[in-house]
């Protein structure tokens, strides 16, 4: 009785707590202080000249870098006045270009050697080598293979993307409750209807996880690509701003390939909420 | 329709260099609308009879009939009832239900709707159609897939322990729940469980199998009165019945365990 008391006490006190504008306040509070903390000793560390403010601005001076660099109004980015969108966008298209041939292959890939004996001793061994070499080691080749251009950046996101993809969709496909496949067969099943209607449903978290993988990489790969081999996108921007020593035009920049892969991200999450609406587990950390 | 026969079957696993006798010389005939359970302990076979009968696996001797002909792989007319509950987590309750009806193989047998509609408030599920299996009770569940495989009219119903992993007060509830739906389908049913009152309980005919090899070791009538009743369990026939059925699992169970020890 004692017991059933108290947790309904906890459970009231709790509803409360949702109301209560100081508890509000407090959770505002607990997101908002790390950052906060951050910026301020980076904004403070560089007044009173802790560091120099060209190697390293404040967070005030990027801003209005930044918002020169998008807006082009201000001319505090100088030569890289207004030039954001388009550099932006170029990455973008890269990352996406990349990210769909790698993810297509590699998922079709996957699919295979997850589903068929031969077909696993066929690419399966290739796959797990070379997934072994970091695919920053093929910027040499790719650079002599495709020139200085799209193609070597597309070709390096791609493969990035490719491994990540292919990976998951095999594991996805082995990791099917036979249970299910026996089910589907004693119903009558025809190959087709295992493969499209329990098979690549059942398979589809562990694609999407792949395809989530993918993304991240394909953002790193952008600015590896973009720094070796073309003069167009954030990550031609990062290096180039770098050569002419204006810090606060590298540091707006990392902010926003660090912010357009957020972005990404998001949107593979998006996608995949649309497309697993079923697959809600209960975890110690939630849903993510 | 329904009617089963194994005559001399034998099944070996080859397990790297060792091979296993799972099944040694096992004959046993099923009746039409008969409830068949088959119980022992672990390792006796029985969900290796389950799965010749069903199709996923092939004898390595002897035949298997099903209505006097060799079953040749798993199929709509024997449906199956699995321990871990077949219900596709991707689909809706009421959409695992119609599954397998809108398989190419079974079109045109059955209005869908219809079929779904009388699984659904057969099973008491109405109230759940649109939730998914993840959101139902462990119960909620096994009748779910009992509804899927009911609604593709199979006239055999092989269930593999499949109220193992519930509750005891719960699997008494499903155990009637099944009866009912015997009453009134009469489907040939083949049950393997361990639970010797469950046995008996829903049996017309119990087989106790004897483990390394799996063997037949007993086939007992269970003459009790049909529409079983719950009390039926503190009567004196029933009684005898699984004291019976106990002393030949336990002995078999002791004399197997003291055989592997000596292995």
């Amino acid at each position: 009785m004692e017991q059933q008391t108290t947790s309904a006490g906890a459970q009231l006190s709790r509803v409360e707590n949702r109301k209560n504008p100081w508890r509000r306040a407090s959770i505002v509070l607990q997101y908002a202080i790390f950052p906060a903390a951050v910026l301020l000793l980076w904004q403070v560390g560089s007044e009173i000249g802790f560091v120099r403010r060209n190697v390293f601005p404040p967070p005030s001076a990027v801003l209005g870098v930044w918002y020169d660099l998008v807006t082009g109004s201000t001319d505090a980015a100088a030569r890289y006045s207004g030039t954001w969108l388009d550099h932006a966008w170029a990455s973008t298209w890269r990352v996406f270009a990349g990210f769909g041939w790698g993810v297509a292959l590699g998922i079709f890939v996957g699919l295979l050697i997850g589903l068929s004996r031969a077909m696993e001793r066929v690419f399966d061994p290739t796959v797990q080598i070379l997934r072994n070499i970091p695919v920053t080691a093929w910027v040499p080749l790719s650079l002599i293979f495709f020139g200085i251009g799209n193609a070597p950046a597309i070709f390096l996101i791609g493969l990035g993307a490719f491994f990540p993809a292919a990976i998951n969709s095999t594991h996805g496909v082995r990791q099917i409750n036979i249970t299910l496949y026996k089910a589907a067969r004693m119903m009558g099943a025809n190959e087709r209807e295992l493969l499209v209607r329990v098979i690549l449903p059942a398979a589809l978290p562990s694609i999407l996880t792949g395809v989530r993988l993918a993304m991240g990489i394909a953002w790193v790969l952008v600015v590896v690509a973009e720094v070796l081999a073309v003069r167009s996108g954030l990550g031609y921007l990062l290096n180039d701003a770098y050569l002419f020593y204006r810090n606060d035009v590298v540091i707006a920049t990392m902010l926003s390939i660090g912010l357009l892969g957020f972005l990404s991200d998001r949107f593979v999450v998006v996608v995949r909420d649309i497309l697993l609406t079923w697959n809600k587990r209960e975890t110690f950390g939630g849903e993510n | 329709m329904g009617r089963i026969s194994l005559a001399s079957v034998i099944k070996r696993f080859e397990t790297g260099d060792s091979v296993v006798t799972a099944l040694d010389d096992v004959s046993l005939a099923v009746q039409d609308r008969e409830i068949v359970t088959l119980v022992g302990a672990s390792g006796c076979g029985k969900s290796t009879l389950l799965n010749l009968i069903a199709g996923f696996e092939t004898p390595t001797a002897g035949q298997v009939l099903v209505d006097g002909h060799p079953v040749k792989g798993p199929g709509p007319d024997r449906g199956v009832v699995f321990q871990q509950t077949a219900l596709f987590p991707w689909l809706s309750v009421k959409d695992n239900i119609a599954f397998g009806l809108s398989l190419r193989a079974n079109r045109g047998k059955a209005d869908t709707q219809q079929v779904v509609e009388r699984m659904l408030q057969k099973t008491g599920l109405s109230a759940f159609r649109d939730r998914h299996p993840a959101e139902l009770s462990g119960g909620m569940r096994q009748r779910a897939a009992i509804a899927s495989v009911l609604a593709i009219n199979p006239s055999t119903l092989l269930m593999d322990e499949p109220f193992g992993s519930l509750d005891s007060l719960t699997r008494s509830i499903m155990q009637d729940f099944l009866l009912e739906i015997w009453e009134e389908q009469r489907k040939t049913v083949v049950l393997v469980t361990h639970d010797i009152d469950e046995a008996i309980y829903l049996a017309d005919k119990t087989v106790v199998m004897t483990a390394h090899p799996g063997r037949i070791c007993e086939v007992i009538e269970v003459a009790l009165p049909r529409p079983r009743r719950y009390d039926m369990r503190s009567g004196s026939p029933y009684i005898a019945l699984r004291d019976h059925v106990t002393q030949i699992v336990r002995t078999e169970a002791i004399k197997g365990g003291a055989l592997s020890a000596v292995n």
